[in-house]
Order: C-alpha cells, then sequence, then structure tokens
C-alpha cells in the first residue's frame, strides 16, 4: 500500500526524465564552472581594492572607497532575479543571447563577483595589523604586501568566502530558471512548478543538496588544510 | 648616527591637533643601545616609529648618518627601510610561513638571489639558535623563540639599526633575560646601532648604554644608563627606577626616623663596588656604620652599589671626605 502510493508519487520519474534530470544538473554545473572563476577573478581584486582604499593603515582613499562601495552595495541589494531581468539587454549584448547556461554567465558574475568582493575585504581585515606594519617596516611595496602578505596570510579566509560565494551561485542559477537559463532551477520550475510535478522538485531538491554538501565539505577541507594559527 | 632636530607629531582628532611627541633633539650614537622609556601613551611608540617612518612626523628633521629621511619619497623611504631592522612586541611573522621562510623574507622582498637567500637563512637561524626549528610555523614556537625568529629577520638584509618595539614586554623574566642577552651580543658582534623603547627600567639597566626618558610627549632626561639610573632627576624618572629596585621611598624614610646618626647614600661604580672600602673608612675614622638599604648589581656591563647607610660617633665629616676621596659618590640624606 505504502510502495504503491510511493511509486504513485514517483509516477514522473521515467527514464527519459532521468536523463533530462541529468542534463539539468550538468547545466547547473557548467553554469558555476563558468561563472566561479570569472566571479573570483574579479571579487578578489575589487575586494583588495576595496580593504586597501578603506584602511587608514594603507591607502585610504575615501572617495574611491566611497564609490566602489556604493557600486557592491548596489549590486548586492538588488534582488538577483530582478538583477538577471535587469541585465538582459548587457546578456544579449555581450553573449548573443539571454537564454541557457551562455546567457546565464554575465548576470551570474555580476552578482556574484560583488558579493565575493565583501568577503575578501572581510577576510583581508582580519589580517593581522602587525603583521602588515612589519611587512612595511621592511621596505615592501604594496604589490609586494599584497601578493606575498595579505593573500597568503588571509588564504583560509578567502577560500572560506569563495565557498560562501559557490554556494550563492548554486542559488542564483536556480533563480535563473524562472528566465529560461536550464538547470536544475529550470527543471524545478517548469516540472515541479507548473506542472506540480512534485517528484521531479524532489529530485532536484536531493541533487542540490548533494551539490552543496560535497562543495563545503571541499571548502573547509581546504580551509583546514591552509590554517597555520 | 640618529639625529632629532625639533621632530615632532600630532594626530588630528575630531578637527583639533593632539600632540604624541612635543618637539624634542635628540642625537644617538652609532653602535650604541639607545632605550627610551615611558609609561604607555608617553609617545615611545610613536617617537620609535619616526625613525623608519612607519608615522609621518608633523614638522622638524630626522638625520641618519648625515641624510634628511624626513624629505624622502617612496623609492627613497623603501630604501631606507631595508637598513634599518625592525622587531616588535607581538613578533609580527607571517603565520603562513614557515621560520625559515619568514627569515627569508625581506631578502625576498630585496630581489636577492635565491642561493644567497638559503645561505644568509642559515647563518642567521644559527646566530639566534633555531636551526632545528627551521621548518616550524610560527603557531608552534614558544614566545621566546618567536622572537628570536623575529631577530633573526630583522637582521637578514644586514641593517645598521635595529629597533626594538617592546621587544620583550611580552615574554616572562627568564625569557626576556636570554633575548636581553642576545640583542646585546648582537650589538657588540656586529656592532649594530640599537634603538628600543620599553615601560621596564630593568630592561634598560641591562642593556642600554645611554637613556632618554620621556613623560606625556616630552622628553625629560637624556644620558647615560648608569647616570640616569643612580642619580635620577626627575620625578618621572626617579618613579621607574623606585618601581625596579621595588622601593617605596616614602616608607623607606618613616623607616629611617627611629635610627640614629647622619644617613647617606653611597653610590659605588665600576671596580670601586668590590673595595673593602665601607670597613677600611669606618676603622680609620671610628665611624659606626649602619647598612640601611642598599643594592649591589650591574648596569649592562658595569658592575655598581648603592648602599643607604647610617654613620654615627666617631669623625664622620672624617669618613664622609675619605669616601669622596675614594670615587664613591655621596649623597646626605640627613644630617
Amino acid at each position: 500500500m505504502i510502495l504503491a502510493t510511493a511509486g504513485g508519487f514517483f509516477r514522473h520519474l521515467d527514464a527519459g526524465k532521468w536523463a533530462d534530470i541529468g542534463q539539468a544538473t550538468l547545466d547547473t554545473l557548467l553554469m558555476l564552472g563558468g561563472s566561479l572563476p570569472l566571479t573570483l577573478l574579479i571579487g578578489l581584486p575589487l575586494g583588495v581594492l576595496l580593504f586597501l582604499t578603506g584602511s587608514p593603515q594603507l591607502h585610504r582613499r575615501p572617495v574611491l572607497y566611497g564609490s566602489l562601495a556604493l557600486l557592491v552595495n548596489l549590486l548586492r541589494s538588488v534582488p538577483f532575479i530582478i538583477l538577471m531581468i535587469v541585465l538582459i539587454p548587457l546578456t544579449l549584448w555581450m553573449m548573443g543571447t539571454s537564454l541557457g547556461v551562455r546567457g546565464a554567465i554575465v548576470p551570474l558574475v555580476i552578482g556574484a563577483a560583488p558579493f565575493y568582493a565583501r568577503l575578501v575585504e572581510t577576510a583581508l581585515r582580519e589580517v593581522d595589523r602587525g603583521v602588515i606594519e612589519a611587512t612595511q617596516a621592511m621596505g615592501a611595496t604594496t604589490w609586494q604586501l599584497v601578493t606575498r602578505v595579505l593573500l597568503p596570510e588571509a588564504r583560509p579566509g578567502l577560500i572560506a568566502g569563495a565557498t560562501v560565494t559557490v554556494i550563492a551561485l548554486i542559488g542564483f542559477t536556480a533563480m535563473g530558471g524562472a528566465i529560461g537559463s536550464g538547470g536544475l532551477g529550470d527543471l524545478a520550475f517548469r516540472d515541479g512548478y507548473q506542472r506540480s510535478h512534485t517528484d521531479v522538485a524532489l529530485v532536484t531538491v536531493v541533487v542540490l543538496l548533494v551539490l552543496v554538501q560535497l562543495l563545503q565539505m571541499l571548502g573547509d577541507r581546504l580551509v583546514t588544510h591552509y590554517s597555520r594559527k | 648616527m640618529i639625529e632629532f632636530q625639533r621632530l615632532h607629531k600630532s594626530y588630528a582628532v575630531g578637527g583639533r591637533a593632539i600632540a604624541a611627541l612635543q618637539p624634542l633633539d635628540l642625537t644617538i650614537e652609532a653602535g650604541e643601545v639607545f632605550g627610551i622609556i615611558g609609561h604607555s601613551g608617553a609617545g615611545k611608540s610613536t617617537l620609535i616609529r619616526l625613525i623608519n617612518r612607519l608615522e609621518e612626523p608633523t614638522g622638524g628633521r630626522l638625520l641618519i648618518n648625515g641624510e634628511d629621511v624626513t624629505a624622502l619619497d617612496a623609492e627613497g623611504l623603501r630604501v631606507l627601510r631595508r637598513k634599518i631592522g625592525m622587531i616588535f612586541q607581538h613578533f609580527n611573522l607571517l603565520s603562513s610561513r614557515t621560520v625559515a621562510a619568514n627569515v627569508a623574507f625581506p631578502l625576498e622582498l630585496a630581489g636577492t638571489p635565491r642561493a644567497e637567500i638559503d645561505a644568509r637563512v642559515d647563518e642567521l637561524l644559527h646566530t639566534v639558535g633555531l636551526e632545528a626549528h627551521a621548518n616550524k610555523y610560527p603557531a608552534q614556537l614558544s614566545g621566546g623563540q618567536k622572537q628570536r625568529v623575529g631577530i633573526a629577520r630583522a637582521l637578514a638584509t644586514r641593517p645598521q639599526i635595529l629597533l626594538c618595539d617592546e621587544a620583550t614586554s611580552a615574554l616572562d623574566p627568564q625569557t626576556t633575560a636570554s633575548v636581553l642577552k642576545l640583542l646585546g651580543r648582537i650589538n657588540r658582534e656586529l656592532g649594530l646601532t640599537i634603538v628600543l623603547i620599553t615601560h621596564e627600567m630593568d630592561v634598560i639597566r641591562r642593556v642600554c648604554d645611554r637613556v632618554a626618558v620621556l613623560d606625556a610627549g616630552h622628553l625629560v632626561e637624556t644620558g647615560p644608563v648608569t647616570e640616569v639610573f643612580l642619580h635620577p632627576q626627575h620625578p618621572t624618572t626617579r618613579r621607574f627606577v623606585n618601581e625596579s629596585e621595588q622601593v617605596d621611598e616614602g616608607e623607606l624614610h618613616k623607616d629611617f626616623e627611629a635610627v640614629a646618626g647622619r644617613i647617606v647614600r653611597l653610590t659605588f661604580l665600576g671596580a670601586d663596588t668590590y673595595e673593602p672600602l665601607l670597613g677600611r673608612i669606618a676603622r680609620e675614622t671610628g665611624v659606626d656604620y649602619n647598612i640601611l638599604s642598599g643594592r649591589i648589581d650591574r648596569i649592562k656591563d658595569t658592575p655598581y652599589g648603592q648602599l643607604t647607610v647610617s654613620l654615627v660617633g666617631g669623625d664622620v665629616q672624617a669618613a664622609q671626605a675619605g669616601f669622596v676621596a675614594a670615587g664613591v659618590h655621596l649623597e646626605e640624606l640627613r644630617r
């Protein structure tokens, strides 16, 4: 009886649907793989710049810091689903389409890079002021300070921040489903919500859960590996 | 040689200028260990940071070997800083680097070739006695070991000047003694000028040749440690000396009220300290002496004794003249 009910509940999960789920998972991974490197590549220098221009000990530039902080706050305060819609013209211009994995990369990066930049800034603030002072006393240039002291000393924090960012990105890719970006969110939205196939939605939840769990574990391990305190 | 010429520093707090350091003139000779003592907030931390411009002066000039440091541009300042080592109260080691990599760090910054760095690091770790810990991370070391890494790192680029910012304040007394000994050895063997700041008179007494006393941003007393330590003039200096001797002057003077005779303070310095002077003079003049308080110790390499004694009977005048003739500094505390 229970099995029959269960069988009834999972009735939409035929071989074709499993293939769809596989494809959606792959699309989600592709979106992550495409957007994460760019997010880190833009977020890291932006975070360093925020830290340097905001620090009284280093290169305080109140106007520059204020403008950067405003931009970052602006992008972060717009809910991602709205940001995606607003960015459609830019995405079209840059990628030729606003749909699918290709169309998702631009809004994902623009949404997540400021988020990561703030986490980078926070991680850098945790670097001991005394260590920065000692480095200055040795006659280091700002470039040397950033590359040889700030980034290595903050590495556990930077990795933890990247982990939080990649998990936020998974959330963003799922929202992208609403405007046809593909991936697990798209599948859950079309099958799970519009057709009320709750079983499909449930499977997407499980896949996302496993994905988040794996990434978090990987991040935690890297943080532990690089922690020397 | 480091020359402060009317150098001063003030901070803007809420639009008002708060003076951290009043204009001061001071000359630190090459090769000496110069101590600056003051309570927290006296401006000593600011003073030492003006030397390598971690703090920008508000006015005045600072000359190092005749070069005006206050006029240097960013590149000139970096070159200068490579010639000045610095160690810190909290060591400030890079936690992500091993001991050897920490010592190598200033050489890497200066663009020294790898092979040369490796040889120099070995040599430095040997100097500070940490060869066995080369591959450990700072978190695995004790405070004293961390400071030794700090010293090795500060010496890496063969600087002419070493700045010590409360370098022993976070260490226990035994470790403090061994770190001070190491600093003294470095000063002798490398001929390095050492400038240190501290709030402990004992640190000054053990390693410094000369001392300056800072009080609320003012330089109140400067001179050889033997002079300042044994004959402090300014109340702040006296307080520091008494603190280190654990003497409460007020209580001491009350105790003396019950003592008969004349009370004098005798200060012996150098070889005189070990002369049997008291007994000889007492015999010759028929004076009875009673030691009320005193201390026999060393100031860096100079032995000294400072005794408060009462003199009764006999020819007190002749006894006092005898002490003075023998080169003892005599101070009458009570006639």
